[in-house]
């Protein structure tokens, strides 16, 4: 159990701007359990000691203001004016060391390339099916699940091209896998605007630290799609598909569009004709490639999916199966972070590629066992329970700061349909210097660096650290009040 | 370039080309009802409204102070300032990826400045001064997109947008003035109220110009041949569908667009009418019909790049 035991609380007296920072079971990430600076934090610490308050205040305001005039926004629905926030951003940067990001980098890769082995033969021969590893009705009743891929030829194989997987760090300082996200995972924008905005806020201290750059990010991604292309298109034409203006991702489409100098479109720029993908321009029709799609599967075709859909394009799916349009990521990846297939995905490593996970999972307890169910049911008050298919926070909770009436509409929920569920130990998520109000205090934080998946795994060094704002919360999403802070991975 | 992002990028300029001219329209008439009688002030801002096609409520009248809070901050009327900076910006942001961050910035700038101010922001302090931030938030969008926006297709559609916005509202300000011109014609070019035709001038920018070309001296239709067929003033209306044909030809070349011709037709049809027009022969005839025509003709201009560019008939396209 993961849970944070008080009574080893160490009694510690920080000078200001660190007066109100806490320690406890949890890992710190600046300082070590005796209260010093970890060695890769120690110049961060001796800058905010030298640093007036009021100057990390007037970097903090010319910060959002930034943020602000850039509209990185995301919309709050159901109010008349003001409807556009910005993403709670933090300004203390977090930094992790070489060495852990090689590990990082090594266990994400693996896992990467296990889940697209593992797409690849759900959707043909179903061999780990066939040799017992994970048990039948688990894929064929995950709502993600899409028989109409059955047998479909993706492009080189490769299901998965854009990953972005959530990382708690452990008490014990090892980093562990939280949450695959294989459909249409977000939030790299905001990797790559809080780096601009830190380069400005604390730009000697940037140079310093020998920080590794994130910033071709987006050539990387434009390689990694071009690479999707039909082999007789030369010089394909890729666009990115969004939902439109009112999704609370628009901005991020906006500035990867920009990033790739591609076409942002919507279903409606789109259509199909003959099994091949146009864009209506002001020239006529253009043929399309490959697409970028951030719009969910259920959404992409009314003919083949959601007749109800009209955020996308009648006959996509067609062309799709015809070979004359390349989707990234492929359709039916959802089945691959379903949450209680997770509890598999190291039995899946070693069934593809015969290694050790080099990340752990997280403890989960699968709702279908029977003896897993009695137990979770009697201690829902210490577990954190999450719907499978839900992401963004939505869907869960989160035994310790539950009410009676909460823990027992999701007793009820368990029993009427365990398969939606998975439960896991409330974990202790390391905890990061914040700058709150004026002090610097430890707020609780997970990692999501972002992946993309060609022939190899490569990872822009760093990633999106959330952090959860509110004191002694640990929900990071920002659905959720969550926010962010920029992440350094540095040359030790 | 996407039809839907030519389309955004032509009303995102229409947009903001609107708010700037009712920015300056107001700051004229303000500043003018400082010199003139109460009277005369109510009728400059009934001629302002029809100038600007905005119709009070049967039986309403607000008064300046009124009337220019509602052509400044009502959201809901899509006549105002306010209105027409967040409808522009909506444009834009379909466009981000278009436009240059600068750009974008900029507008975004604006619209939350303008989208945070309330009456007493504009009374409070110089109205003057309030209006005169407007366009110039507006003008520096313009010189940055000048200085930061390569000259391809959505240039030219933002071209389209400014230029026939501005040709259709210079000739329904000369039309609002009808009745004075007329008049004051019929009196053999006397002129009654200097300050009302100075008024007019500067509600386009154009008195500093018109007396580079003929003086001081303010002749009805000498104000009226500038305003509408002057070759060289940016907010004549015949420079402005100049500006207006070159940018549509240029969009024909860009896309070889099998129906460009018609397009092409309508404009140079409207340019060639005010490039051989003749002042004394537009006002001796019926100088209303003409005016009307001119704002028809923008118009059917406007349907026609919809028709050829942006919602063209699918089977037109499958054709091609």
């Amino acid at each position: 159990m993961l849970t944070r035991s008080p009574e080893n609380k160490p009694e510690f007296k920080f000078d200001p701007p660190f007066a109100r920072y806490e320690l406890d079971g949890a890992y710190d990430e600046m300082f070590d359990a005796a209260g010093a600076p970890r060695a890769h934090y120690a110049a961060l610490f001796r800058r905010l000691c030298e640093l007036p308050v009021d100057e990390l205040r007037r970097r903090e305001q010319a910060a959002e203001l930034s943020f602000l005039q850039q509209g990185i926004t995301f919309t709050v629905y159901g109010r008349d004016e003001g409807t556009e926030r910005i993403i709670p951003h933090d300004l203390l940067p977090r930094i992790i060391t070489s060495r852990d990001w090689a590990t990082i980098e090594a266990g994400l890769a693996q896992r990467i390339r296990a889940l697209n082995l593992f797409l690849k033969d759900i959707y043909h021969e179903g061999r780990i099916l066939a040799a017992g590893v994970l048990p039948r009705e688990l894929i064929f009743t995950c709502r993600h699940y899409r028989r109409e891929m059955r047998g479909v030829h993706v492009p080189r194989d490769i299901y998965i091209s854009i990953i972005g997987t959530d990382l708690v760090r452990l008490p014990d300082g090892r980093f562990a896998v939280l949450e695959d996200n294989l459909r249409v995972p977000s939030g790299v924008s905001y990797m790559l605007a809080n780096r601009r905005v830190m380069r400005h806020v604390f730009p000697m201290m940037f140079r310093n630290y020998g920080v590794r750059p994130i910033d071709h990010y987006g050539q990387a991604l434009l390689m990694t799609l071009r690479a999707l292309a039909p082999a007789d298109r030369p010089e394909p034409t890729i666009v990115l598909l969004t939902p439109g203006v009112f999704n609370s991702a628009y901005y991020e489409h906006t500035f990867l569009a920009r990033q790739m100098g591609i076409d942002l479109v919507e279903g409606g720029d789109l259509l199909v004709h003959d099994d091949v993908v146009y864009m209506r321009t002001t020239a006529g029709l253009r043929r399309v490639d490959v697409i970028y799609r951030r719009v969910d599967d259920d959404f992409l075709d009314p003919l083949a999916f959601r007749a109800d859909s009209i955020l996308g394009v009648a006959g996509l799916f067609n062309a799709y199966r015809a070979g004359n349009v390349a989707l990234a990521n492929a359709i039916g990846t959802g089945i691959a972070d379903d949450k209680a297939l997770y509890a598999y995905v190291p039995s899946i490593i070693r069934y593809y590629l015969g290694e050790e996970p080099i990340l752990p999972n997280v403890e989960t307890h699968l709702l279908t066992d029977e003896t897993q169910r009695r137990y979770v049911l009697e201690h829902l008050h210490e577990l954190v329970v999450k719907a499978v298919g839900e992401s963004g926070g939505y869907g869960m909770l989160i035994g310790p700061h539950s009410t009676a009436e909460q823990r027992d509409e999701f007793r009820r929920r368990i029993i009427a349909d365990p398969r939606n569920y998975i439960a896991q130990p409330t974990l202790a998520l390391s905890r990061a210097p914040c700058f709150i109000d004026g002090q610097i205090e430890a707020r609780h934080v997970d990692l999501r660096p972002y992946i993309l998946f060609g022939e190899e795994a490569t990872l822009a060094p760093g990633g999106l650290t959330r952090v959860a704002l509110q004191r002694g919360s640990l929900v990071v999403n920002s659905s959720q009040g969550g926010g962010s802070k920029d992440t350094w991975v540095i040359d030790e | 370039m996407l039809s839907s992002d030519a389309d955004s990028l032509y009303w995102m300029s229409r947009y903001l080309e609107r708010a700037e001219h009712t920015a300056r329209m107001i700051d004229v008439n303000i500043v003018l009802m400082l010199d003139q009688s109460p009277a005369f002030a109510d009728l400059r801002w009934s001629r302002l409204l029809s100038s600007l096609r905005v119709t009070l409520p049967e039986g309403e009248s607000l008064g300046a102070r009124g009337i220019t809070e509602l052509l400044t901050l009502d959201r809901a009327g899509s006549a105002s300032i306010i209105a027409c900076l967040t409808s522009a910006r909506d444009n834009a942001r379909q466009v981000r990826e278009q436009i240059s961050s600068e750009m974008w910035e900029q507008l975004n700038r604006l619209y939350l400045h303008m989208s945070a101010a309330d009456a007493g922001d504009i009374w409070n302090e110089q109205p003057h001064e309030f209006f005169r931030a407007i366009k110039e938030g507006i003008q520096l969008f313009q010189g940055i997109t000048d200085c930061t926006m390569p000259r391809n297709q959505g240039w030219q559609f933002m071209d389209v947008g400014r230029f026939i916005e501005r040709a259709s509202k210079t000739a329904a300000l000369v039309d609002a003035h009808y009745d004075e011109l007329a008049e004051a014609q019929e009196r053999d070019n006397g002129v009654t109220d200097y300050l009302d035709w100075v008024g007019l001038l500067k509600s386009r920018t154009a008195f500093e110009a018109y007396c580079q070309v003929y003086t001081a001296d303010l002749r009805p239709d000498r104000i009226a041949e500038f305003l509408l067929l002057n070759a060289d003033f940016p907010h004549s209306i015949r420079y402005a569908v100049h500006r207006l044909q070159a940018a549509l030809k240029a969009i024909g070349r860009a896309t070889g667009a099998r129906k460009a011709g018609s397009v092409d037709r309508l404009t140079g049809r409207l340019q060639s009418m005010l490039d051989y027009g003749q002042i004394d022969e537009i006002m001796a005839g019926n100088m209303q019909a003409f005016l009307a025509d001119i704002q028809q003709q923008c118009l059917h201009i406007h349907r026609s790049i919809y028709q050829v560019y942006i919602t063209p008939p699918i089977e037109s396209i499958l054709q091609a």
